[in-house]
């Protein structure tokens, strides 16, 4: 399956490459031709048997929250500090991969042993953190990593449960997924997909992206956070797993065009495609750099139900996905 | 003059929904211009051909607002802001929404007033359950504060005064000018500058002036134990000098404050601490413009009774009109 490949591979933000190539060599494949820019933007144009009167861009960023490497102490271990959004209390304990040689280490912190009674009132700050790559003394640790160097979370993409997957990384590569899904199959109308990078620190590829593609119409293809969890109350939660895609309204880059809202509606309602509304207004995606691309850009966003994002342990449903790319493709059968 | 403005900020029109506003101006100052035409993000452009350089003037057209975020099933809304909303000033509050239903803002039981917060708050549009809500609503609708325009004798109190005086004062200066120009102008208003001056983003790209204004309110340092500011209701416009989306231009501000002294208009110097202007996307815009902003002193901005005063709004008719009739050199040169 496409999408336990692509969450496998290490792509923290500025770092995306072992991403690309998977994906490109997909492409490759099945004979599909293919664009990088400066930043590392992948960009493929889909032709289709009709031509497309409109230029639609697609857009799923290949990056991924992370860690990097800030100093290297005395005794081989590494401080860190994070790369896009991540809640350092979801690092403790967790296995990562450092650098391009995906050295294998562990997030410590004191043992529960160790810790006076008041230490085990609050959770580590990130100060109180480090890697260990099971190396002797900084010297060791030298041989294996430089600062600079990315850490990405260490976790295997696995089917469970009800047709869940749990795994890191589904922001964004469920995007991804589904926009190769599209990519691949013989019959998808023509559109423009970007598989972006930095996302995670601030739309930044996808700025660059749209100023080259200039689309007129854009959706975001995107993993959002699920709340349905048992602590939240219906009316505060945003989306919920097996609602299907999740269509946005406004985010906080982001007031969705009335008429992409309205026509991702009617796709999903005329091909019997389950969606939800994502009942919140804030976070913000690839869409919100694509709207203003040059003269502007009519944008929306549709993105897969997803819990614990930014951790190594999301949960989605397949179906959810399968629905995102139905939803899509409904939607691109009317628009292109 | 008074009944534009009247007409002009009674209309509905948050961030993302000014078509009634857009459709308005376009009526009011179409015989006063060569042409008119709109972009994707909804941005109204009416345009006086001339010589070049071109002088855009902006103005935006869309206010605070809210968005229904979920529906209960007693048919209470559930509701995020759109734009800088503080949540204590809705409460008691009438709203409007686009296709006239009105409601009234409340609050869960709470202790001290320091807990309200978003999610506190709903909104009470007097239907029996949900079903009968969302036969008149939906998720992802927009609502506006519901206030009538007041004369208070010599000083003008209303919803959305920002920015829609910027609006009617642009509408005037269309009209009062003459037949022939030293160059062409293009009066903006735009679209989503409460969310991040996002319609002057790509207007400013697709028009690509010579010269950018914004004209938008400013806050004033004039009421009981008011934050330091030295601007007042009621002694003329303010020429921008600074704020925190802009440093105008040192050559334009000249300019400003030369033709409001020749002219015996009366003006104030802004420096304002916090908040945006249109101008500070427009100064960002392809290779930069030279900007400035003519503010329009205003109490209570972003509360249902904003202030304004009305030889303010006079003055700064007749300081744009002179700005307009000025011949600019070229942008690029005369800077050192």
């Amino acid at each position: 399956m496409l999408l336990e490949k692509l969450s496998n591979l290490p792509g923290v933000s500025g770092s995306e490459k072992a991403v690309r190539e998977a994906i490109v060599e997909q492409l490759r494949e099945h004979g599909l031709e293919w664009q990088t820019d400066t930043m590392g933007n992948l960009l493929v144009r889909k032709k289709g048997r009709r031509s497309g009167s409109r230029r639609i861009m697609l857009a799923a960023h290949i990056d991924e929250v992370g860690l990097m490497v800030t100093s290297i102490e005395k005794s081989g271990h590494l401080k860190f500090r994070p790369v896009g959004g991540i809640d350092s209390r979801v690092l403790v304990s967790k296995r990562v991969h450092v650098g391009e040689e995906q050295i294998p280490g562990v997030i410590g912190s004191k043992a529960i042993h160790l810790q006076k009674p008041e230490e085990r009132q609050k959770p580590f700050e990130l100060d109180q953190l480090y890697i260990d790559i099971g190396a002797k003394n900084k010297e060791e640790a030298e041989k294996y990593v430089q600062v600079g160097a990315y850490a990405s979370f260490d976790a295997v993409c696995t089917p469970f449960g009800d047709g869940c997957l749990r795994g890191k990384a589904f922001d964004d590569r469920a995007g991804c997924a589904a926009l190769l899904e599209l990519l691949l199959e013989k019959d998808t109308p023509p559109f423009d997909a970007a598989f972006t990078v930095q996302e995670e620190v601030g739309l930044r590829g996808a700025r660059v992206a749209a100023y080259t593609l200039q689309p007129q119409y854009a959706l975001a293809v995107e993993a959002t956070a699920a709340a349905d969890t048992p602590d939240t109350k219906k009316e505060r939660s945003s989306t919920v797993l097996s609602g299907g895609p999740a269509i946005s309204f406004m985010d906080r880059t982001l007031i969705v065009h009335r008429e992409i809202f309205e026509s991702l509606v009617n796709a999903a309602e005329k091909a019997g495609v389950p969606f939800q509304f994502r009942r919140f207004a804030g976070g913000g995606t690839d869409a919100g750099a694509i709207a203003l691309s040059r003269e502007g850009v009519k944008a929306g966003v549709v993105a897969v139900p997803c819990r614990y994002i930014h951790s190594p342990c999301s949960v989605l449903k397949e179906s959810d996905l399968r629905h995102t790319v139905s939803l899509l493709r409904a939607w691109l059968e009317a628009t292109a | 003059m008074k009944e534009l403005i009247k007409e002009l900020v009674e209309v509905y029109g948050p961030s993302g929904e000014e078509a009634a506003v857009r459709a308005l101006i376009e009526e009011k100052i179409k015989e006063s211009v060569d042409r008119t035409f709109t972009d994707s993000l909804g941005n109204l452009f009416a345009l006086r051909e001339g010589a070049p350089p071109l002088l855009m003037f902006s103005a935006h057209m869309d206010e605070i607002g809210v968005i229904v975020t979920h529906i209960d099933d007693k048919g209470f809304l559930r509701i995020a802001p759109v734009g800088g909303v503080a949540p204590h000033l809705l409460v008691g509050q009438r709203l409007r929404f686009k296709n006239g239903v009105l409601g009234t803002v409340h609050h869960e039981k709470i202790k001290e007033l320091k807990e309200l917060d978003w999610s506190k708050l709903y909104v009470d549009i007097g239907a029996a359950d949900g079903d009968a809500a969302k036969k008149r609503l939906r998720i992802g609708d927009m609502a506006c504060l519901h206030q009538p325009f007041v004369d208070l004798g010599g000083r003008y109190m209303a919803k959305a005064m920002d920015d829609r005086i910027g609006c009617a004062i642009l509408v005037e200066v269309a009209r009062r000018l003459p037949p022939s120009l030293p160059q062409g102008v293009c009066f903006v208003f735009s679209a989503q500058e409460e969310v991040g001056l996002r319609g002057a983003t790509t207007a400013a790209y697709r028009l690509d002036p010579g010269y950018g204004f914004a004209v938008d309110v400013t806050m004033v340092g004039d009421t009981p134990e008011a934050p330091l500011m030295a601007v007042s209701l009621g002694r003329g416009p303010a020429i921008k000098v600074k704020d925190r989306s802009l440093l105008c231009h040192p050559r334009v501000r000249e300019l400003m404050v030369e033709t409001a002294e020749k002219h015996g208009i009366p003006y104030q110097l802004e420096v304002l601490e916090r908040g945006g202007t249109d101008a500070g996307a427009i100064h960002l815009s392809r290779e930069g413009v030279p900007s400035g902003a003519v503010s329009i002193p205003c109490r209570y901005v972003h509360t249902p009774s904003e202030m304004v005063d009305a030889g303010d709004v006079e003055h700064a008719v007749e300081l744009i009109e002179k700005l307009i009739l000025l011949s600019w050199p070229s942008p690029d040169e005369g800077w050192t």
